[in-house]
């Protein structure tokens, strides 16, 4: 099966400081992808690298055998890549219905003439968007909160919205930085199966960056372990669990059953 | 001895002329806000928009006149000039994004600002070079009729003034609210970080915003133009600043506040005038939103952003 995504010898220096070094990364059609590591050791440098917000130093990046590197966020997002943010980047004051209707923003092409007039065109196109963004409400389970302002969701519900309005925009790849950051127990169960459900509805590929070892262990494929920007270890699971060098770098003495 | 019904007839023409005012001030204030909302920064060539924009009517009001009076409907005249200013005036908003603003998103907050003051010089002399130093005078688009109901007098043109800026703020809720550019203008305000990622260009976002905010400030300035019908290069510095208080005092990147809060600068204005000598209005009147902005520094609907991160 042919690479979806495909980074070669990604290099990336803040001023003096080398963030990123050497960084390989492959990612195939469905395959969930995780990304450990220490704090500070690049991890969301990298997601911010490969969605555009930054420009590598050196390196290529392609989705689907297209180089993107220098393109803007907004074009690679339309090529077919979906990201949620660590602390959480929704708006804070719009409902939730509009945040997924926001999402749809690339399939919704009438011009300024049609949204002045309100042509037929434009309501049908509007309507369908609406229906879409009820389905995936429903499918991650907030179409109660729909009328709801974000801000006065439950940090677990605000998870989920941030994962449906990056579903809506139909990626081919779906970057969750930290999505169990702050949960509780419960909700950890429930974005395990939401991250599991997505997966198999959506045939979309996941690249995620996690802390906890079990929630990395139980979803990935394939796992990289990075540290002061560069990947030390790579491999399945059960080979990275048992690395000497992962448990010392970055692991501990953490338990990791 | 005044009566009751003096009291209240004095009361009412006060309020319609404050209305009048304050539909200036919140119509050029929102332009502040939208900009300040989506590039968190503010326009400071926006009152030297407005003028420009009042030149631009003036000009299409001339040429409709000239072509059309006698032929079509007074009313219809007035609509066609509206619309045809505020689509011409959109690109002078959007050639500010674009050659001013743009270039500078990665630079200091300060010199984005000073740009604009910069780009407000250019239009001011740009304005005195091509038409001289004469004033000219906005031609009325109606004729004036006024009313007397119960003792209290107003002209159509005062109704208009009020009716035609309503319709506009209400038109521009529709806007925000509804459509994609507006749902990504308002998203932009919470967090912008995530908008791109919608498959949302900022380089289309911001060049709109610009738009509709010199839009909104010429359709402002025809109005103006009936209001007080004498045009002046310098006339934007004024009128620009007492928005821009506005849109502070209403909360930065709010656009419901800085409508409210140029109600509220229009009434303050007016009704210190009826109390105090009228040159000490603008002392008194400013005097007081000193004192409301030391108890509410936000604004009225002033909020945090969430990313500080800088575009």
């Amino acid at each position: 099966m042919s690479d979806l995504l495909n980074v070669t010898h990604m290099t990336h220096y803040f001023g003096g400081l080398r963030a990123v070094h050497n960084y390989n990364l492959n990612i195939k059609p469905q395959q969930i992808t995780g990304l450990i590591g220490p704090n500070g050791a690049g991890k969301t440098t990298i997601f911010n690298l490969i969605t555009g917000v930054y420009t590598p130093t050196e390196g290529q990046i392609s989705l689907e055998n297209q180089s993107i590197v220098g393109l803007e966020t907004n074009e690679i997002a339309a090529k077919g890549l979906g990201r949620t943010f660590q602390n959480l980047a929704l708006w804070r004051h719009m409902n939730v219905l509009d945040h997924i209707r926001m999402a749809h923003y690339s399939q919704l092409n009438y011009g300024l003439f049609g949204a002045f007039f309100n042509t037929p065109a434009c309501r049908r196109q509007e309507a369908e968007v609406e229906e879409n963004a009820y389905r995936l409400l429903e499918l991650f389970d907030i179409r109660q909160h729909a009328d709801q302002l974000v801000v006065n969701l439950p940090y677990g519900a605000q998870r989920r919205v941030e994962m449906a309005r990056a579903m809506a925009t139909r990626p081919k790849i779906l970057f969750l930085d930290e999505p169990t950051a702050g949960m509780t127990p419960d909700e950890l169960v429930q974005m395990i199966k939401i991250i599991r459900q997505v997966h198999r509805d959506f045939n979309v590929a996941i690249f995620l960056i996690e802390h906890r070892m079990k929630f990395v262990m139980e979803l990935c494929q394939h796992i990289q372990t990075l540290v002061f920007g560069e990947v030390i270890a790579e491999g399945p699971p059960e080979e990275i669990q048992n690395n000497p060098e992962v448990i010392e770098a970055y692991l501990g003495k953490e338990d990791l059953t | 001895m005044e009566s009751l019904t003096d009291i209240l007839q004095y009361f009412i023409q006060n309020l319609i002329n404050a209305a009048q005012r304050g539909s200036f001030y919140a119509v050029i204030s929102i332009g502040y806000s939208m900009v300040y909302g989506v590039l968190m920064l503010f326009n400071f060539a926006h009152g030297d928009i407005f003028m420009v924009g009042t030149y631009i009517g003036f000009g299409i009001a001339t040429l409709f006149l000239a072509i059309f009076a006698g032929l079509l409907p007074a009313p219809l005249i007035f609509l066609s000039t509206v619309v045809v200013t505020m689509f011409l005036a959109s690109w002078i908003g959007v050639f500010v994004e674009v050659a001013g603003y743009r270039p500078l998103r990665q630079a200091p907050r300060a010199s984005a600002a000073i740009t604009g003051l910069m780009i407000g010089i250019i239009f001011e002399t740009g304005i005195l070079i091509l038409l001289g130093a004469k004033r000219l005078s906005f031609p009325p688009l109606m004729e004036s009729v006024t009313y007397n109901i119960g003792g209290v007098y107003f002209t159509n043109v005062k109704v208009m003034i009020i009716i035609i800026s309503l319709l506009l703020m209400l038109a521009l809720h529709g806007f925000i609210q509804k459509t994609k550019w507006g749902m990504a203008m308002r998203a932009m305000s919470y967090d912008f970080l995530a908008v791109p990622l919608m498959g949302v260009s900022i380089n289309i976002i911001a060049p709109l915003t610009f738009a509709v905010g010199a839009g909104l400030a010429s359709v402002a300035g025809i109005l103006y133009g009936q209001a007080y019908p004498i045009l002046d290069p310098y006339m934007g510095v004024i009128i620009g600043w007492k928005a821009f208080v506005a849109a502070i005092l209403g909360g930065r990147g709010s656009i419901k506040g800085a409508a409210l809060a140029g109600y509220l600068l229009g009434f303050i204005e007016i009704f210190v005038a009826t109390i105090f000598p009228s040159t000490l209005r603008d002392l008194i009147a400013y005097s007081i939103i000193l004192i409301i902005l030391t108890f509410r520094p936000r604004g009225f609907f002033g909020m945090e952003h969430s990313t500080k991160l800088r575009l």
